[in-house]
């Protein structure tokens, strides 16, 4: 490789073409453009005349320049021109790359493999051995094998971080025992960070040769997730702009749930505080940092950050059905049911389930009070609620587990034996639990138990009542806390646990809950820890594979190889293991560092060519201009512009169509004739106000619908009334048309003449075949007796209009169909008719005003108004039928039918 | 005018017919006619052979029985012969060059000259056949009747090209008082005409020239360094600046033109000139003017 400043060439001697340009600048200024060549019959009389002016053209300088110019970059180009290019490795003696495999290296691994083949590349190419040590904690206790550099390549490849960090064995002497002779070059392909035997490692190699080292591009981050005073806490070491919460939505797709933005910086860290509605929370399976694809930038969820495991421990049992309001504990349940886990029992019971909060209901002097007090210790929440028990209880003063000392028996304000009013509550604090919180007017206390005055009594206070009497109180017990209700859980003492703030204040109550309390690790109880689900390095989730279970005090001591991040379970607790660690850069003392950000050199082949061929298209350009005029050059260059594609539009669409769309609008055709447009738009709307009364079709406002411009794929139906006025739509509508025909849609053909013309069938003389004779219409036949259209929502007949006796058609029967003994309809297969085809004016029997009056008269008296009901109920069989299909024909419906047929037969009989 | 060449002899005299559609019958001129040895359908005011009633004159000693018209005998005791017009009809030739220097079209939606100039032969002869006029190739057998409007279009279209970039008629084809029609471009010097119009005025016939170019050769619309070459590639010319060439060209042909319109007047012909971006109407118009002359 030749090096001429920052540019290095890998074939320098194609350098030596450039001695051509100037003899070919010397070649192309002598010889003179090319004539035209013109076929001319008028050359005989050309014959003989000479030019006047006998100077030779020559070719323009600068037509030469670019010409040249093209020559030098395509000369430039083949002699592999690179941009700063890596300066060689030593080549002598063995080489050995060391690569970094933990989940450090995975944002650029694909960087870090191309990097180690090349120096394989380079190893194998000057005849080395080489050895290739992966730093993933099973590599490195055996002595390194050295072997031709090619042979490693396989490995190399296959190769992929781990979700665990770089780890490498204790001792480096017997990896390094037995080396082949020469000084050794170690090319070290580093995650940047620091792990516990790195440093021997490092020194151990600098000692037997030269060390380069390959330090990360960008630098890391990693997300850790930490117990938090009230709540656990994420922290985002290093960069990273937010953190996403990923989890199932409520229809069960995972998503980003939120979106997290982490808060001020503190010694290269920032805290991340888990603000979300617990609803939400529970669902998250894994935070992760924006951008980042790695292990260490994803904390899986597991029970810490999941739902609180609340245990409910009270009079539970016992109340008679219709006494459950009365139960306190029911209040509790329901308050906490949505955002937690609850878990009902004795004492005793609950408490092996470990659960995050034990809510004790109304309880003294319980047998199990020292285990309970050693699980609150470890950091339990126990949340107690007073009630007439406790109130009643002569050794409440010797109650243990209390937040503050209790005053035997308790207070009745408002009572039929007592002064004053039932109290109201206080504002909370703003900077308490409770802060943001603001009780109703009406939440109002009638009993409470009262505290012994202290002088610690008012920072325990969490909440009080309008005098400044205690309502709740909290105290911390070691690394747990109690709080107490000075309350009963139920409606007796107030109506706090009716009030919306009830749910409130315990919601966020259990969310100060730290995350299982941790429990001495039983290893009789829990002594191996199964995977459920492994992260790979970039932090995808895999399943486990060929990972055998992993003792608890393993799990212990963080990820490694056989025991990568990811949920691990034990019986029926679930424990998340997670990659990501405090940032420990890493020091290199000695070490040649190889600038990361440089790689492989910028190559310049690819522009230079680039910049060959567009001095190319210059020079054709600028030939033609000055052989042929700029006529051509003009056209040529009109050609280049006009072959770039257009820019994309964003197709818009109609905000009625939209509608149509959202809601389930009727569509009509729009004939230009105004009066027939006002019948169908009006009876349209009388259907679709029936079908609102009636079903559960709600349809909106009809939409009118211009053949020519309207898109059809969102409408569902429409009604097409026939005039001889209206012209056939273009082509273009009639490809909408039958596409909105095949695509389930169907279009209602109404002739409105009430077969005048007496020919007894769909009026096919005139206008209705104009307009419909392109579509794809299936053969018709009328409307059978056992057609579906006749059930779909009304048992009917007949489908009169604004007239009536005349047959509807619709796409006949399949011939085959035959009837069944014992069944009442034939066994017609599926297919919708796309089209229904009659004569009887429907939308001026549907239509009706803004009064819901009907604008058309029908028939006369009663019998027109039967008709119109009778129209009315064709039109929204016809919606059902156009919305459900053929449903109704479903033989399961024939034992109904059959019943409800006979009783429509025997009044009428 | 529609720039499709006429692929096939049916086309080409469909277009030939729109062409000369608004044209009246040609009637050539009538003192040429009176010594015309073949009968046509030019009445002569004299009795002769003919389709035409003349009068009846009295039958006399020579005239068959077959001759007598027994109608008109009959009303008396004389015998009549029915006597009919002479008429004669004119014989015209038409010789369109096939050098193939006429196969060329200065723009691709121009047709050729040769195209052109087949069309206007067409057209002219069929405005004669409806004259009754006998019209045919030079060197061919001129007849008369629709059904040689057929076979001219067809001979037309079926003419061989000639391998040279011009060619000159045969002068031994000439009959006595013929009217000729000469299509050819003469852009190469015709050495042949002033014997060709020698000939003919020897036999007394005369005739048009039809002199038909492309607007390119009228104008001469080239410019830069130009090799031009013949249609053959027989001829080269080679310009470095064909711009300043066109004062000369254009000088050469119109030269060229006087020295056309000379010889013709000379020979009692006619001299026309049309150019394949005139409208074929138009070109018909005037070549028939002249042949009506």
């Amino acid at each position: 490789m030749l090096l001429l400043g920052p540019i290095g060439f890998a074939a320098p001697w194609v350098l030596a073409a450039l001695v051509a340009l100037p003899v070919l600048w010397v070649i192309l200024r002598a010889i003179p453009p090319a004539p035209q060549r013109i076929t001319f019959p008028g050359v005989a009389l050309l014959a003989g005349l000479a030019d006047r002016s006998t100077t030779a053209r020559r070719t323009p300088w600068w037509l030469l320049l670019i010409r040249l110019l093209a020559v030098a970059a395509l000369i430039l180009a083949f002699a592999g021109p690179v941009w700063r290019p890596v300066p060689l490795l030593p080549a002598s003696g063995p080489l050995l790359v060391v690569m970094d495999a933990g989940w450090g290296a995975a944002p650029d691994w694909p960087a870090r493999q191309a990097r180690a083949e090349r120096a394989l590349t380079e190893a194998a190419g000057a005849g080395r051995r080489a050895a290739l040590l992966m730093a993933d904690g099973r590599d490195g206790a055996q002595p390194l094998r050295f072997q031709p550099a090619d042979s490693l390549m396989a490995r190399l490849r296959g190769a992929g971080p781990g979700g665990f960090p770089s780890a490498l064995p204790d001792d480096p002497g017997p990896a390094l025992s037995d080396l082949p002779p020469g000084r050794l070059s170690v090319l070290w392909l580093s995650d940047g960070q620091d792990h516990p035997n790195r440093a021997r490692w490092f020194q151990a190699l600098a000692e037997r040769g030269d060390v380069t080292v390959v330090p990360p591009a960008r630098p890391l981050n990693a997300l850790t997730l930490e117990p938090g005073p009230d709540a656990p806490v994420l922290r985002l070491h290093g960069e990273g702009a937010a953190v996403l919460a990923i989890g199932p939505d409520p229809q069960g797709i995972e998503r980003e749930l939120a979106r997290l933005i982490p808060g001020e910086a503190e010694a290269g860290s920032r805290l991340v505080a888990l603000d979300l509605p617990p609803e939400q929370r529970n669902r998250v399976t894994r935070f992760q940092i924006e951008g980042a694809s790695h292990a260490g930038a994803v904390v899986l969820a597991d029970d810490s950050v999941r739902r609180r495991k609340v245990a409910l421990v009270g009079d539970l049992a016992g109340q008679a059905e219709g006494q459950q309001l009365l139960s306190p504990a029911h209040y509790v349940r329901q308050a906490l049911a949505p955002s937690a886990d609850l878990i009902e029992g004795g004492l005793g019971d609950v408490l092996d389930a470990a659960p995050d909060v034990v809510i004790l209901i109304d309880q003294v002097q319980l047998a199990e009070i020292g285990e309970l007090a050693e699980w609150v210790d470890r950091g339990g929440l126990l949340i107690r609620f007073a009630g007439p028990r406790m109130a009643g209880s002569d050794r409440l003063t010797e109650e243990l587990l209390l937040p503050v000392p209790l005053r035997q028996g308790g207070r009745d304000i408002g009572g039929a034996l007592s002064w004053g009013d039932p109290r109201g509550l206080a504002p909370f604090a703003r900077d308490g639990v409770f802060g943001g919180l603001t009780p109703p007017d009406d939440v109002t206390v009638r009993a409470q138990l009262m505290a012994q005055p202290g002088p610690d009594l008012a920072s325990r206070t969490i909440a009080t009542l309008s005098d400044m009497t205690p309502l709740v109180t909290r105290d911390r017990f070691g690394q747990g806390q109690v709080v107490l209700f000075h309350v009963s859980a139920n409606p007796e003492w107030s109506n706090l646990p009716l009030s919306g703030l009830f749910v409130e204040m315990l919601t966020r109550l259990v969310a100060t809950a730290r995350s299982a309390p941790a429990t001495e690790s039983d290893p009789r109880e829990a002594p191996f820890w199964t995977p459920q689900s492994v992260l790979d390095g970039f932090g995808r989730a895999l399943p486990p594979e060929g990972l055998s279970p992993v003792a608890a005090e393993d799990l212990a001591r963080g990820p490694a190889h056989d025991r990568p991040a990811g949920i691990y379970a034990a019986g029926e607790r679930v424990q998340a293991l997670n990659a990501g660690a405090p940032l420990a850069p890493a020091e290199w003392p000695g070490a040649r560092i190889e600038d990361a950000g440089a790689g492989q050199g910028l190559g310049l082949r690819g522009p230079l060519l680039a910049l060959a061929a567009l001095l190319m298209v210059l020079d054709a350009l600028a030939s033609a201009f000055a052989a042929r005029g700029g006529r051509v050059a003009a056209a040529l260059l009109a050609g280049l512009i006009l072959t770039a594609p257009p820019p994309a539009q964003a197709q818009d669409l109609d905000p009625d169509l939209m509608r149509a769309a959202a809601e389930v609008a009727l569509a009509y055709v729009v004939t230009g004739d105004p009066e027939v447009d006002r019948a169908s738009e009006r009876g349209l709307w009388g259907l679709s106000l029936a079908l609102r009364q009636r079903s559960s079709v709600e349809p909106g406002r009809p939409i009118g619908v211009d053949l020519e411009s309207d898109d059809l794929s969102l409408l569902t139906f429409l009604y097409w009334p026939v005039t001889d006025s209206q012209p056939a739509p273009g082509p273009r509508a009639y490809l909408r048309l039958n596409a909105f025909l095949r695509s389930g849609g169907m279009i209602l053909f109404d002739t409105r003449d009430g077969d005048l013309a007496g020919v007894g069938g769909p009026d096919m003389s005139g206008a209705l075949r104009r307009l419909a004779a392109p579509l794809d219409i299936p053969p018709l036949a009328p409307v059978p007796e056992d057609h579906v259209l006749t059930r779909t929502f009304y048992l009917l007949a007949d489908f009169p209009g604004r007239w009536q006796g005349n047959p509807v058609w619709v796409e006949a029967p399949p011939v085959g169909a035959e009837i069944q003994a014992g069944m009442p309809f034939r066994q017609l297969n599926d297919g919708v008719s796309p089209v229904v085809i009659g004569g009887n004016s429907w939308a001026e029997a549907w239509a009706i005003d803004d009064n819901g009056a009907p604008l058309y008269p029908i028939g006369r008296g009663w019998e027109g108004e039967r008709q119109r009901e009778m129209a009315y109920r064709f039109g929204i069989n016809l919606i059902m039928y156009v919305l459900t299909g053929n449903y109704k024909s479903d033989q399961v419906h024939v034992p109904e039918l059959l019943e409800r047929l006979r009783t429509e037969e025997i009044p009428s009989r | 005018m529609s720039p499709q060449p006429p692929a096939s002899a049916a086309a080409l005299r469909a277009r030939a017919e729109t062409a000369g559609l608004h044209l009246p019958g040609l009637i050539l001129a009538a003192e040429q006619l009176a010594a015309q040895v073949s009968p046509g359908a030019h009445g002569l005011r004299r009795a002769g052979p003919g389709e035409d009633f003349w009068q009846y004159r009295p039958a006399s000693a020579g005239d068959g029985m077959r001759a007598i018209d027994w109608r008109r005998s009959a009303r008396s005791d004389q015998d009549f012969v029915r006597d009919r017009e002479a008429q004669t009809a004119q014989t015209a030739a038409i010789w369109v060059s096939g050098g193939q220097g006429m196969a060329f079209s200065g723009a691709s939606d121009r047709e050729t000259k040769a195209e052109r100039a087949r069309l206007l032969a067409l057209a002219l002869a069929m405005l004669m056949l409806r004259g009754g006029e006998r019209v045919g190739l030079l060197g061919q057998r001129a007849r008369s009747g629709r059904l040689q409007a057929e076979r001219l279009a067809e001979a037309l279209v079926a003419a061989p090209a000639a391998q040279a970039d011009f060619d000159a008629p045969d002068a031994g084809a000439l009959r006595p008082r013929q009217r000729v029609v000469l299509i050819a471009d003469f852009l190469a010097r015709p050495d042949w005409l002033p014997g060709f119009l020698a000939q003919a005025a020897g036999l007394g016939t005369t005739g048009v020239i039809l002199q038909l170019l492309d607007p390119d050769e009228e104008s001469f619309p080239y410019h830069g360094a130009v090799l031009f070459r013949s249609q053959s590639g027989a001829l080269r010319h080679e310009s470095r600046d064909a711009g300043a060439l066109r004062g000369a060209y254009l000088a050469r042909l119109a030269e060229r033109r006087d020295w056309l319109a000379a010889q013709a007047g000379a020979a009692g012909w006619r001299y026309v000139h049309a150019s394949t971006g005139d409208l074929p109407a138009d070109s018909l118009t005037e070549l028939w003017q002249m042949m009506g002359r």
